[in-house]
């Protein structure tokens, strides 16, 4: 039960953030994800959200230009980690405004805190927005 | 307008202190069209990088930019190892952001074993002491990531303390830390965890309750036994949750806090799995979850296809597993690809409870199958290697080698040949489907499959079905001998299939006269050149023309090696492997021999022949008896010689362990102990028949060191050969093994055996159940249906009842179905329409957020500071206006709180553990104030009046966002990138598009 891996990608495969809850060298990352981006691309609208990649399990949204994939161990739930994302990207709406990919690139540490606050150890720990963003907010005041 | 919106859009992206040189950076990769230009910018980003970040007095906010430039080298995939001290060092800064900034570049960057981590323990100590809370955050966010089993009780004291800290968030990271803790190293917080699980596990805050569970989720999956007296208090957590007990903004999308109910789900199977008790306890709250979930969104049927999980896992209960199946045929039948998977996965749980189930989706399971989409076939192949039985073995591997065939990458393939083989190995019909299925995953996976296998394989050819029926031996034989001889035209075979081949051609080529000895060289001839550099195949190649050879002259022929095999062997003896050498060497010597010697060397079938090897070797007694007489030395077993020289050399080992010289002189060579040498001597020297009769006992390992004749020796098969063996093949039904005789390839053939066999029993029953579904399906093929036959016919042993149920359940799920409509209508439209929302599909006005939480949707429209004091006034009334869109009421929460009460006096104590009373809506300006925080944005003067949270004395929080989609605070902002001159507008819209949308 849990995540392994957090990706925002875009059309192009560049990577717009990434953080993994388990350690992987700069050369595997982006071995890893070349390989899970192009799997991304090559599937159509209707064909199911999830792929295998390896021994992960590769759970994807696409929002606009922007791929959000997480990597899950086996007994995940794929159709939760679906929503998980979207609450991701709900999250970072309220936050940002109509988020969009830029807004993600020029405030990418940001976009990391809010993940931050909604993932630890791999685990979902909070889908609650006001409790996500409040500490952010509050810091984004005193800084 | 469209234009207006983006120019609006671009004053409002620009970061507010990023420097122009950042701004740059970012529109240049995001506006990079290719890989390789990406990798052009970040070398060049660390040239620069590396230069400036050692400047002296670098102001700390531009140092925290280099840090953020640093996240993207490494992000892209470059090494910023040059830049780690600068985050390590920011880590130590006051500024909050600009620490929170450090520990994530950390985070990022470092393993936790990395050297630079030590640096950081101490501000990570001062940081979990600090009066901030959110610095206390920060710091435990990074001892997630960053503590190592050694530099655990460094912190856990501290990490202990804030479990007990005022703020709900720094409670829920300390549980967190020592979550991983745990997952680091139990041993170290096992004291902590059982010391203060019943303090911590029953925390009043919902957030913090669900931190709780991932501890114990792990510590139950380890033990489930010593939690099992908690299964109540779980219960009643989940019953809370799903009667939307939290407070709403625990809810996603109408779910009540789905995610906790998802971890409770997951604790309960643990728990109820094999525990009659405990499972009956919770079959009524199981039901209630299914009941609520919703089966329009993701986020519903995320939570159904859970309960399934759990229902099939926990000690089973009828009722709930109709419920289960209904909903799992509701997934297969879906139009969502998605929750035809899910759907799978969930038919793979139920069919492990009550087999028949399958049947009655076999259509839907084929459909998966033959889907284009990968992810669903193999999930659907998965499934049918679940249920693979003696029956249905044939198609079910025949369309996993289908697959394999399509499949390029190894990893897969290594997997499925595996699972090919296994099912194989245990449900073979016939030894002779046994070899075609095995050539064939050879032949499409040879270099991926264990060597051990293609032994298994020659051990079965050689030994056939293990009775003494020699004619239905030979006859495999010579049917692996003729595949054989097909399949080596292929041009690229895998070397563990030629070596099959070879050793094959070799015992058995020349066995039932059809192919002439010369021809089989032949054949042996190419297979060596075709691969010269492949000495494996040479050797079985070589020794197999030896074995052809040999079989000639015993049987009094003469051989006339053919120009081609002279080359061959004149080659082998010359070449590099000593191995090949020997084999060539041998061979050429076996024509000197007459046929009785020949014979009696290499029998014909000698393979399958035990070799019995007397270890005494008595036939040397005599010339034992002889050179001790002259004086040699009596030889001393090996396990006696070593304890004699163990015992003289400890002294030795002595000095070699202190690394010192050593002074003292070497021993004296000893005699070479004559008795250890004879085999070979009298093996060239002696010819009588008698002791080459042994010898050959001893030759022929030697000779075969690395063939399967010797290899089968010592390979322990009794298990497989029960399973390949005329047992399971007499089990089957009498018209199913005559057709499996028939068979020889799998596919078609298959086919037309379960037709025979299942269709009687299976298809003609169910006719009037797919007639029945034709009226959504209009057409299925006929190949369709008899892919489905011979699949799923094998499984209707007792076709009637098992139709007689399955027509029953179909029933139920059609009523609960229309159940589930009915209550959907009742329901208020505003709930369809957020849950419709969450589709990306969805049209809305494209400055609204689409998902409709209304507070956004106000902050977002806040051009009009009417509107935002009508979204003020709305919002302050929110309680009641959103109460239709959410089933549960403020109204009835105050009864409902007393039968909580109640509750709280039969459950445990743990029951209080959701202190629903403190959060409901009422309250919630003081708890929770981001929501309003929202709202109040647009509003920048009347703030004060709402108080924020109370911490460290920053009051108002009303300007808590400072970046949004508002004009006032769009034009308070930066247009730095506009400078620059990202605009959406130019080549790369797509960086603008609203993801949401």
């Amino acid at each position: 039960m849990t995540i392994r891996f957090v990706l925002l990608v875009n059309k192009q495969g560049q990577t717009r953030l990434a953080q993994y809850y388990e350690y992987l060298t700069i050369e595997e990352r982006r071995a890893l994800e070349g390989e899970i981006v192009r799997k991304c691309l090559s599937r159509s609208d209707s064909q199911c959200s999830f792929i295998e990649h390896r021994n992960h399990k590769v759970v994807y949204r696409r929002y606009a230009s922007l791929f959000f994939l997480v990597g899950v161990d086996g007994d995940e739930n794929e159709l939760a980690i679906l929503e998980f994302i979207h609450c991701l990207v709900e999250t970072m709406d309220r936050y940002f405004g109509n988020v969009c990919e830029l807004d993600i690139m020029f405030h990418l540490e940001k976009a990391h805190f809010i993940l931050e606050e909604m993932v630890m150890n791999g685990c979902v720990v909070e889908i609650n927005k006001s409790n996500i963003l409040t500490p952010i907010q509050l810091m984004d005041k005193n800084s | 307008m469209e234009q207006l919106k983006n120019i609006g859009r671009e004053l409002a992206i620009g970061s507010q202190g990023s420097s122009k040189e950042f701004l740059e950076l970012v529109k240049a990769i995001g506006e990079a069209k290719s890989k390789a230009e990406e990798e052009r910018l970040v070398m060049e980003e660390i040239e620069m990088l590396k230069k400036k970040i050692v400047e002296p007095d670098v102001p700390r906010k531009r140092m925290k930019e280099y840090i953020v430039r640093l996240v993207y080298v490494e992000m892209l995939g470059h090494d910023a190892s040059f830049g780690y001290i600068q985050a390590v060092k920011m880590t130590h800064d006051d500024n909050l952001l600009l620490k929170r900034t450090g520990y994530l570049a950390v985070t990022l960057f470092l393993n936790e074993d990395h050297d630079l981590i030590i640096l950081i323990i101490n501000t990570i100590q001062k940081d979990l002491r600090s009066d901030n809370y959110l610095v206390c955050c920060a710091a435990l966010t990074a001892v997630c990531k960053l503590i190592n089993e050694e530099t655990i009780p460094a912190v856990l004291p501290q990490v202990v303390e804030l479990l007990g800290h005022q703020k709900e968030a720094v409670r829920k990271k300390a549980v967190m830390a020592l979550h991983r803790f745990h997952q680091r190293s139990p041993a170290t917080v096992a004291d902590v965890i059982s010391k203060l699980s019943m303090k911590i596990m029953h925390d009043v805050d919902p957030s913090v309750m669900s931190a709780c569970l991932c501890v114990l989720f792990d510590l139950i999956s380890a033990d489930a036994n010593s939690y099992r007296h908690l299964t109540n208090s779980y219960v009643c957590i989940l019953k809370q949750v799903v009667e939307h007990r939290l407070p709403k903004q625990y809810n996603y999308h109408n779910a009540p806090a789905p995610f906790i109910q998802i971890k409770l789900l997951k604790i309960l199977a643990l728990l109820g799995t094999g525990d009659k008790g405990a499972s009956n306890n919770m079959y009524n709250v199981l039901g209630d979850v299914l009941k609520k979930a919703e089966p329009s969104g993701n986020i519903g049927n995320a939570l159904i296809y859970e309960c399934i999980s759990t229902i099939t896992a926990i000690h089973p209960n009828s009722k709930l597993l109709e419920s289960a199946a209904a909903q799992t045929s509701r997934f297969l039948k879906s139009e969502s690809h998605n929750l035809k998977y899910m759907g799978i996965d969930a038919l793979g749980r139920i069919i492990k409870i009550n087999p028949d189930f399958a049947e009655e989706h076999q259509l839907a399971v084929i459909d998966c199958l033959e889907d284009p989409d990968d992810t669903l076939k193999r999930k659907t192949l998965e499934l049918l290697y679940k249920m693979t039985k003696s029956s249905n073995v044939e198609v079910i591997v025949d369309r996993m080698i289908c697959y394999m065939k399509t499949l390029t990458d190894s990893h897969y393939k290594t997997d499925i040949a595996s699972r090919c083989i296994e099912l194989a190995e245990r449900f073979a019909p016939s030894n002779q489907w046994f070899i075609q299925t095995m050539n064939q995953v050879f032949e499409h996976a040879g270099d991926l499959v264990p060597p051990k296998v293609a032994h298994d394989l020659m051990r079965l050819i050689a030994e056939g079905a293990g009775e003494e029926d020699e004619d239905a031996d030979s006859e495999l034989r010579s049917s692996a001998v003729e595949s054989y001889l097909q399949i080596l035209v292929e041009p690229k075979l895998p070397s563990l299939l030629l070596q099959v081949i070879c050793w094959v051609l070799g015992e058995y080529g020349t066995a039932d006269g059809t192919h002439s000895a010369a021809y089989i060289i032949e054949r042996l001839c190419d297979v060596a050149e075709a691969h010269p550099g492949d000495d494996v195949v040479k050797g079985y190649a070589i020794s197999a023309i030896t074995k052809v050879c040999s079989f000639e002259i015993a049987a009094g022929k003469k051989v006339h090696l053919i120009p081609e095999c002279q080359a061959f062997i004149d080659e082998l003896s010359a070449s590099h492997s000593t191995d090949l050498q020997q084999r060539a060497y041998e061979l050429q010597a076996l024509f000197a021999f007459d046929s009785s010697v020949v014979g009696a060397v290499l029998p014909f079938d000698g393979s399958a022949d035990d070799i019995e090897v007397d270890q005494s070797l008595p036939f040397l007694n005599h010339y034992v008896k002889s050179m001790l007489s002259k004086g040699a030395k009596p030889y001393i077993p090996a396990n006696e010689r070593q304890a004699a020289t163990t015992l003289a050399s400890q002294h030795v080992e002595s000095y070699v362990s202190s690394h010192s010289l050593r002074f003292d002189p070497y021993e004296k060579p000893q005699m070479p102990i004559m008795a250890l040498t004879p085999v070979t001597t009298l093996q060239s020297d002696d010819q009588s028949i008698d002791i080459s009769q042994k010898a050959t006992q001893v030759f022929q390992p030697s000779f075969d060191a690395d063939t399967p004749s010797s290899e089968a020796t010592r390979l322990r098969l009794e298990g497989v050969q029960r399973k390949w063996g005329r047992p399971s093949y007499n089990n089957n039904s009498a018209s199913s093994s005559a057709g499996a005789e028939r068979s020889t390839n799998g596919a078609s053939n298959g086919l037309d055996i379960e037709k025979a066999s299942g269709g009687k029993q299976g298809i003609v029953p169910q006719e009037p159940k797919y007639v029945s579904d034709r009226n959504k399906q209009p057409e299925i093929s006929a190949e369709k249906q008899k892919l489905a036959a011979s699949l799923f016919g094998g499984v209707t042993s007792k076709a009637d009842s098992s139709v007689r149920s399955s027509g029953r359940s179909q029933k139920q799920a059609s009523t609960n179905r229309h159940v589930g409509t009915a209550k959907r209508m009742q329901t208020v439209d505003p709930v369809d329409s957020r849950a419709q929302a969450s589709l990306p599909a969805a049209t809305a006005p494209p400055d609204l957020l689409d998902f409709g939480e209304e507070e956004v949707a106000i902050a977002a429209s806040s051009k009009d500071p009417m509107k935002d004091l009508e979204g003020l006034f709305d919002n302050t009334g929110s309680v009641p206006s959103s109460q239709p869109t959410a089933p549960v009421t403020n109204l009835p929460n105050i009864d409902l709180m007393s039968l909580y009460d109640s509750d709280l006096g039969l459950g445990s104590g743990l029951v209080s553990s959701i202190r629903v009373p403190d959060m409901i809506p009422e309250n919630l300006p003081n708890n929770d104030s981001g929501d309003r925080l929202t709202v109040l944005d647009g509003l920048v003067t009347t703030s004060g009046a709402v108080a924020g949270p109370k911490v460290q004395g920053e009051t108002s929080a009303s300007s808590a966002i400072k970046k949004g989609p508002s004009l006032e605070s769009s034009l308070e902002k930066h247009a730095r990138s506009r400078q620059v001159g990202v605009t959406p507008t130019g080549p790369h819209p797509d960086l603008f598009k609203d993801l949401l949308k």
